[in-house]
């Protein structure tokens, strides 16, 4: 029994690895996503275009323009001189930020404040509105501080300052590329398990191998195994790039991570192995592949909080095994948790790797018998 | 003016190839598809291209067609250089491929609409036209049905009249008859008479079938990307006058067989029925003294000769290696002896039901040690369902079924054990090379430690792929993957093997070896069961059902069958023959085994 599955594991892993494009497909697609994952899904806002009217010109108003254009956020496009060019502006997407600057700017400040300031934001990506607007919130934040110890003014009443544990300076490629493990190991098991039962199909080899005396769990096993092996394999490759490509600090240990890992891709497996069972070509067996992946990722929390779901769609979350992977994955890499804290997130993954092999071995008895 | 006019003045030829040659680069290796291909093919008239798989009718056909640029050499097609302008040649040749792209959610009519928008038929000439067309292909009664609903003969007659509802002057088929039932074969073959005949368009037409050469009117053979013969059909007949005779004996029929193929100045020798048809060097007569020293008794009576009988004396004037190795005949791998002999699968009653639709109905057959019993139907008759039920991979609905003194209701896996399984096709891991196919299948066949190797090491030298064994199974040449298949199913020396259809689509010395193979098998008590549509496979049986819809028509001798067939019209009827008469007139099976 065990020899079987061994021949038939050491046969996929061989098939996959003798030939060189398939070799290629396993190693530079991932690397690639990575890649453009890692650069480009990013929530921090850089080089935001903006146009400043500034109606006041004095010395307050160049300090605060000063203070705007400061830092990376924001790249100045246009001084305007008259309020006729600002709808044009937003309208054509050339800027995404007016900051109108009143003429009473300086006396205000110097007799009555609060001095009148105006910011015209592009509302059309409303989470990139809010964004813009936090990010002048806080630059008019610093400038009022400023001004008033320059000025001998009193402070403000209360003031927020704030601090951001685990990641001090609140990089969301610390978020995003620990996410990109998940998403990935993910695409790579589900894809390498969902068709290798498809391709024998339609090469004709899988009649071949149950006429052997093997039987549908000995096969189940040897096409479940080789992708368990290689989506480990390509986690580990990931995690690695993350760790000394993009510089985001493993914190916790690798125990509580390759865990979390092999209870992910076991489930991912079985999940493969039911696509398998029931796609009887190689194209059934992606739409069936992508049918899965697509809500699976946006009921992780990968992009958007599960928190802020409804509630029936937080139920639903629950059954998904990346979202606790995704947990995990992030726990242990800023959070140093161990394997005590994370017990809540192994065995609900543990439970759905369980049912998910168990209904696969049912879906491939019934169709193979 | 179309042919059929006479050969006074000669008409210039519908088709010219003028030393054809083509190669196809996959990685660094280099294929010959076409070596120097110089022929015609006159207007009017059907030239067959006739050749085993892989022999290069494809690529001929597209190059004809003005798919594929010719690396060298020159085709016309009615006058026009194809090279120069393929599109003036496309806009008057008609091209219907192996796997013609008929749209199986449309509706028989909407295919036909669909076709003439795209060849961009007039409106107005359509009602006639399609009246036409399905008159000819028989489908007018079917206008309303979805073209994946249709049956295999039914989808290949759609794909012709789609491909005539702007008529061209030249057609091209590529193998329209491959897996289609006998009776549409025939009718698909009026259909082609008529278009000559009739309509006067010209026709070429590919197959690997080589009983086809006999309808065409010219004949291409090619093998290997070479042209091994062109002229009439009679002519390559012609030239084996006297050569070929029917051999009985009283020693068994392999047994004959096996002799016959070794004697001197014999080129062929091919089991029939129950005699062995012979085909010698040269016209001699009859006289079999001295041709095999253990029969005595042999007969051997003058039969005329087949078309197969001239590629058979051309491949082997070829072939300068000498005459396969006798010991190779009776080389047979070690079986358990201690076997007893008697019926080693028993079907009695057998049904499978897949809802209301009865794919197996009520069939019964027992296969004794060591006989090569025949499955043979066209597709969808109900064999393969019938082979998953043997093997143990469905379980039937009703009846009983043991296979090697097992019962596969209850003991599937250890049956399976005794069973050896060649796909069609020689489905291998074409990744994995010839030594790594050998050990997956000796390990799934529970193989170990040192039966293991001495297995490999038998499978290496009898099939002769010691040499090749870091091959990659892929690029093997058709021939080597057809031996590693075989050696696979039989690493762990089954008792029973099944072979489905196995030597479809090869060249005749390749199916000879095979068969020489599987007969050494079954004189050493290995039981072969087949199952084919192939009607020239059923001959190698020593007993066969001919099934379709999912009973069983007929069963019995091969000669027995055709013996049941024959009429006064047919005197010496064919397996073909034969099949279309049972088809034709379903009957109880009187004498079913």
């Amino acid at each position: 029994m065990i020899r079987q599955i061994m021949a038939l594991i050491v046969k996929e892993m061989l098939a996959v690895l003798r030939d060189a494009k398939s070799r290629m497909v396993l190693i530079g697609p991932p690397l690639i996503q990575l890649l453009v994952f890692g650069y480009a899904a990013t929530f921090d806002l850089n080089h935001v275009p903006v146009a400043i009217y500034d109606q006041d010109p004095s010395q307050a108003s160049r300090e605060l323009v000063a203070q705007f254009l400061g830092a990376p956020t924001f790249r100045l496009v246009a001084m305007l001189r008259s309020p006729s060019r600002i709808d044009e502006l937003i309208d054509s997407r050339q800027v995404q930020l007016v900051l109108v600057i009143d003429r009473r700017f300086t006396r205000d400040l110097l007799t009555g404040p609060p001095a009148p300031l105006q910011a015209i934001v592009d509302g059309r990506n409303s989470n990139t509105a809010l964004l813009i607007e936090g990010y002048a919130n806080t630059i008019l934040n610093d400038f009022s501080l400023s001004w008033s110890a320059a000025h001998g003014r009193p402070a403000p009443p209360a003031v927020l300052d704030m601090r951001a544990r685990f990641n001090p300076t609140l990089r969301s490629r610390w978020f995003i590329v620990p996410g990109i493990v998940a998403l990935l190991t993910q695409v790579v098991t589900l894809l390498v398990v969902g068709l290798s039962v498809a391709r024998e199909r339609e090469a004709g080899t899988f009649d071949q191998l149950l006429v052997t005396p093997m039987r549908p769990i000995d096969i189940l096993l040897g096409k479940g195994l080789p992708g368990l092996l290689i989506g480990l394999f390509e986690a580990s490759v990931i995690i690695a790039a993350a760790v000394l490509w993009f510089k985001v600090p493993l914190r916790g240990g690798l125990l509580p991570l390759y865990l979390g890992l092999v209870l992910f891709v076991t489930a991912v497996t079985g999940i493969g192995l039911a696509i398998s069972a029931l796609a009887a070509t190689q194209q059934q067996a992606l739409l069936g592949a992508f049918l899965f992946m697509v809500p699976s990722i946006i009921l992780s929390g990968f992009a958007t909080p599960i928190a802020n779901m409804p509630v029936w769609v937080q139920d639903l979350t629950l059954i998904n095994p990346m979202r606790y992977f995704l947990a995990i994955v992030r726990s242990v890499f800023l959070e140093e948790a161990s394997v005590d804290a994370l017990a809540g997130q192994y065995w609900p993954m543990a439970l759905i790797a369980v049912a998910s092999l168990a209904t696969a071995g049912w879906l491939f008895r019934k169709r193979v018998t | 003016m179309p042919a059929g006019s006479p050969t006074g003045h000669a008409p210039q030829p519908a088709l010219s190839l003028a030393d054809v040659r083509h190669t196809f680069r996959a990685g660094k290796r280099v294929l010959t598809a076409l070596d120097g291909i110089t022929a015609e093919a006159a207007r009017g008239a059907v030239t067959g291209l006739i050749g085993p798989d892989g022999a290069g009718k494809t690529t001929l056909m597209r190059l004809i067609a003005g798919l594929l640029r010719i690396d060298a050499g020159r085709i016309e097609v009615l006058g026009i250089d194809v090279a120069r302008n393929p599109l003036a040649v496309q806009a008057r040749l008609g091209y219907m491929p192996q796997r013609f792209g008929l749209y199986e959610d449309l509706s028989v009519a909407e295919n036909l609409d669909l076709y003439a928008d795209l060849q961009g038929v007039p409106r107005g000439e359509r009602t006639t036209r399609y009246a036409e067309l399905l008159r000819m292909t028989g489908l007018a009664s079917f206008t309303a049905r979805m073209a994946g609903r249709l049956s295999g003969g039914m989808k290949q007659k759609l794909g012709l009249a789609c491909t005539l509802v702007h008529p061209p002057d030249l057609l091209l088929l590529d193998e329209p008859t491959v897996g289609v039932d006998p009776v549409s074969r025939r009718e698909l073959w009026q259909i082609i008479d008529h278009l000559t005949r009739e309509a006067h368009m010209t026709v070429v037409f590919s197959t690997a079938y080589l009983d086809e050469a006999e309808r065409c009117d010219s004949v291409l053979l090619i093998h290997e990307g070479r042209l091994l013969g062109h002229g009439k059909p009679g002519q390559f007949t012609a030239e084996m006058a006297g050569r070929s005779f029917f051999a009985t004996a009283s020693l068994g029929r392999r047994r004959l067989q096996a002799r016959l193929a070794q004697a001197p100045g014999v080129i062929d020798a091919v089991i029939q029925g129950s005699r062995v048809r012979v085909v010698r060097a040269e016209a001699t007569p009859p006289v079999a003294a001295g041709l095999v020293a253990e029969a005595p008794d042999l007969v051997l009576i003058p039969t005329p000769p087949r078309f197969e009988d001239s590629f058979v004396a051309r491949l082997r004037a070829l072939d300068t290696t000498p005459a396969p190795p006798p010991s190779a005949t009776v080389a047979l791998p070690p079986t358990t002896p201690q076997m007893p002999s008697g019926d080693v699968i028993a079907i009695a009653h057998l049904t499978r039901r897949f809802g209301t639709f009865v794919a197996v109905d009520d069939v019964s057959f027992t296969v004794a040690r060591g006989e090569i019993f025949g499955l043979l139907g066209a597709n969808g008759a109900g064999k393969s369902t019938t082979f998953r039920m043997l093997c143990g991979l469905l379980p039937p609905s009703a009846g009983t079924l043991r296979v090697a003194g097992f019962d596969l209701r209850t003991a599937a896996a250890p049956a399976r054990g005794r069973i050896g399984y060649m796909a069609q096709k020689f489905s291998l891991y074409g990744d994995l090379s010839v030594a790594q196919n050998l050990r997956f299948f000796s390990s799934a066949y529970r193989l170990r430690g040192a039966r293991q190797r001495a297995r490999i090491a038998w499978a290496e030298t009898e099939f002769e792929l010691g040499a090749r064994r870091d091959a990659t199974a892929r690029d093997l040449p058709l021939g080597f993957k057809q031996r590693l298949a075989l050696a696979c199913a039989l690493m762990h020396e089954p008792e029973i093997l099944f072979l489905d259809e196995p030597t479809s689509g090869v060249d005749p010395l390749a199916r000879r070896e095979f068969w020489r193979r599987i007969n050494a098998l079954a004189e050493a008590g290995v039981t072969v069961l087949v199952t084919t549509h192939f009607m020239e496979e059923a001959e190698y049986c020593d007993r066969l059902v001919i099934m379709a819809q999912g009973k069983v028509l007929a069963a019995g001798e091969p000669e027995a069958i055709k013996r049941a067939a024959r009429t006064e019209a047919r005197p010496d009827p064919t397996m073909e023959d034969a099949f279309i008469a049972v088809i034709g007139s379903p009957r109880q099976p009187a004498h079913a085994a």
